[in-house]
């Protein structure tokens, strides 16, 4: 009994009416999980009108005001469609791996901070959290493409394999040098720590806040970020998972309506994730980016979402603007270059911080 | 019941239940996925252990990457089930022997292991609730065991040097990309523009 209370209450909780003394879980899961939907959506949306602003097209434009209800169009659409199962494929697998994607993509959102102290679950290993499930990402792709039983889905899952794997190394080890400046893993610390040290602060000008951020101190190591992102994402230029002019559709060939809406969801999330991870680990997260009144007004969730956008417009640039890579020279950009590059900062980065006694030193220093 | 003591079942059957899937399942993919679904819930343990740095390690080294070239390799093996279950009655009195004498010797080690009562609590190292579980393993890592660390270290380094040395073979006479020399060719050196009248070509 004394188990149901408590679960009850942490579940479903609204103290408001005097129900429970915490605000229920499910709510705010609820509310971050519908807001994250909406915005998907849009983001969608965007990233078409930007693709196609690059090319001197319209982008979709019929459904709605200038397009804007399209990406609710596509969804509908996926929905009623009939799902196609190929015959020789392992069903169970196949239907599990768009789950998997999509869960996952959406699980990384939990400890994500939006606002100060905003987070589903503030964890104290929240950095180890999102690298560990942006690593699980690649299962999707993998079963989705054996279970297809198809030599184009497979193709796409062995590339992903070698591409997420080596991609992740290098990720890894721009979170370090991010950490050893930090000194904690809480990812609310992390863009803390933005906040109350950095160059602005040792200029005398600390309403500049911009100047504070890691993107700074730590620019290469930004830019080995935001290119690793791309291709943990398979996004293009390094969407050789899918790349169309090859393997049909790479690993989601097979694939129609709901669990294609799933991957193609879960892929767009996970994205959005990436750009939020960016965001924390070098862009101050939810901090306005000039310390004075009018920008201090603006709610941090409304900077969060401005600066994720702002990163995903990059993305969408990287889209529009970059031919796709051939595989081995990914491979020689992660491991040879990406690798020695980052683990040379980590060295460097320690070096620094150890002379100069500068670093966060996880708040309590 | 708590919370924590009902996830604590729900992970630990979850467990075992998995484990066995590996051995009995028939397709070797699906024993791999079984193996990870194991993974996962073992970190699930260790968090509940409150071990949260040693459980998202767990996900990110083992689940995130070993397991990911594990399905890599069985997925590419033409496995032929028929073949394979064929032999299994040939061979299970031998591996039943195998079996027995493994599991008399674990009884064996097991009754008889004691701790030797002047050891006992002499290795441990107190435990700080107010500190978190990551600075807390650090602390120890890099002032206690240092050289213990170091020489772990130095051992996974010989045996990745070790791995290269082995499957690393240099081919003579094959044609590779120069990304170096490529991005020093200038356009003066290997374009040059020329006047063609029609009809005639070069």
């Amino acid at each position: 009994m004394d188990f149901f209370l408590s679960a009850l209450d942490y579940l479903l909780g609204i103290p408001v009416l005097g129900w429970g003394t915490q605000i229920g879980f499910v709510y705010k899961a609820l509310a971050l999980l519908v807001g994250l939907l909406i915005f998907t959506a849009f983001i969608l949306l965007g990233d078409r009108k930007v693709w196609a602003a690059v090319q001197m097209r319209r982008g979709p434009n019929v459904v709605g005001p200038f397009g804007l209800l399209q990406s609710f169009a596509d969804l509908i659409k996926f929905a009623v469609k009939e799902a196609v199962i190929p015959a020789g494929a392992d069903k169970v697998m196949f239907l599990l791996a768009p789950l998997i994607t999509a869960t996952l993509a959406l699980a990384g959102w939990a400890v994500v901070p939006v606002d100060n102290g905003w987070a589903m679950a503030n964890i104290n290993i929240g950095i180890l959290y999102l690298l560990g499930i942006s690593s699980l990402g690649v299962y999707g792709v993998i079963i989705g493409g054996w279970a297809s039983n198809s030599k184009y889905p497979f193709l796409g899952a062995l590339r992903s394999a070698a591409q997420m794997v080596s991609y992740e190394v290098s990720i890894g080890l721009v979170i370090i040098t991010v950490l050893l400046c930090v000194g904690s893993l809480n990812l609310n610390d992390i863009v803390i720590a933005q906040t109350e040290m950095g160059l602005a602060h040792s200029l005398g000008v600390p309403w500049l806040s911009f100047l504070n951020w890691f993107w700074l101190p730590l620019f290469p190591m930004f830019v080995v970020f935001y290119i690793s992102a791309l291709a943990e994402t398979n996004r293009p230029p390094f969407d050789m998972v899918e790349g169309e002019s090859e393997l049909v559709a790479g690993f989601m060939t097979e694939y129609s309506s709901t669990p294609y809406l799933l991957f193609m969801l879960g892929e767009y999330i996970s994205i959005l994730l990436m750009c939020a991870m960016t965001t924390v680990l070098f862009l101050g997260g939810w901090a306005s980016p000039i310390d004075l009144p009018p920008f201090t007004w603006i709610p941090g969730l409304i900077w969060f979402f401005i600066k994720v956008t702002l990163v995903f417009f990059m993305f969408a640039m990287a889209k529009a603007i970059v031919p796709r890579y051939r595989y081995d020279q990914l491979m020689r950009i992660g491991w040879k270059l990406f690798l020695p590059l980052s683990l040379i900062m980590v060295v460097i980065v320690a070096f620094v911080l150890q002379l100069t006694g500068w670093g966060w030193h996880g708040g309590v220093a | 019941m708590t919370l924590p003591l009902f996830f604590f079942y729900v992970f630990a059957a979850i467990t075992v239940a998995a484990a066995f899937m590996v051995i009995s399942a028939r397709n070797p993919v699906h024993a791999v996925l079984f193996l990870i679904l194991t993974f996962v819930n073992a970190a699930g343990l260790f968090m509940l252990a409150g071990a949260e740095f040693l459980a998202l390690l767990l996900i990110v080294v083992y689940v995130g990457a070993v397991a990911v070239l594990f399905l890599f390799v069985v997925m590419m093996l033409d496995v032929d089930f028929a073949e394979l279950k064929s032999g299994l009655l040939a061979y299970a009195p031998v591996g039943m022997l195998v079996g027995g004498i493994l599991f008399l010797e674990l009884l064996l080690v097991a009754g008889s292991f004691v701790i030797a009562p002047d050891v006992v609590g002499a290795g441990g190292l107190p435990i700080d609730a107010t500190v978190d579980n990551t600075r807390a393993l650090g602390q120890v890592l890099y002032t206690r065991y240092v050289f213990l660390f170091q020489g772990a270290a130095a051992v996974l380094l010989v045996a990745m040097i070790g791995a290269i040395v082995l499957t690393l073979r240099h081919r003579p006479g094959i044609k590779r990309q120069s990304t170096a020399s490529q991005l020093a060719r200038k356009p003066s050196e290997t374009v040059r523009n020329v006047k063609v009248k029609s009809g005639q070509g070069l």
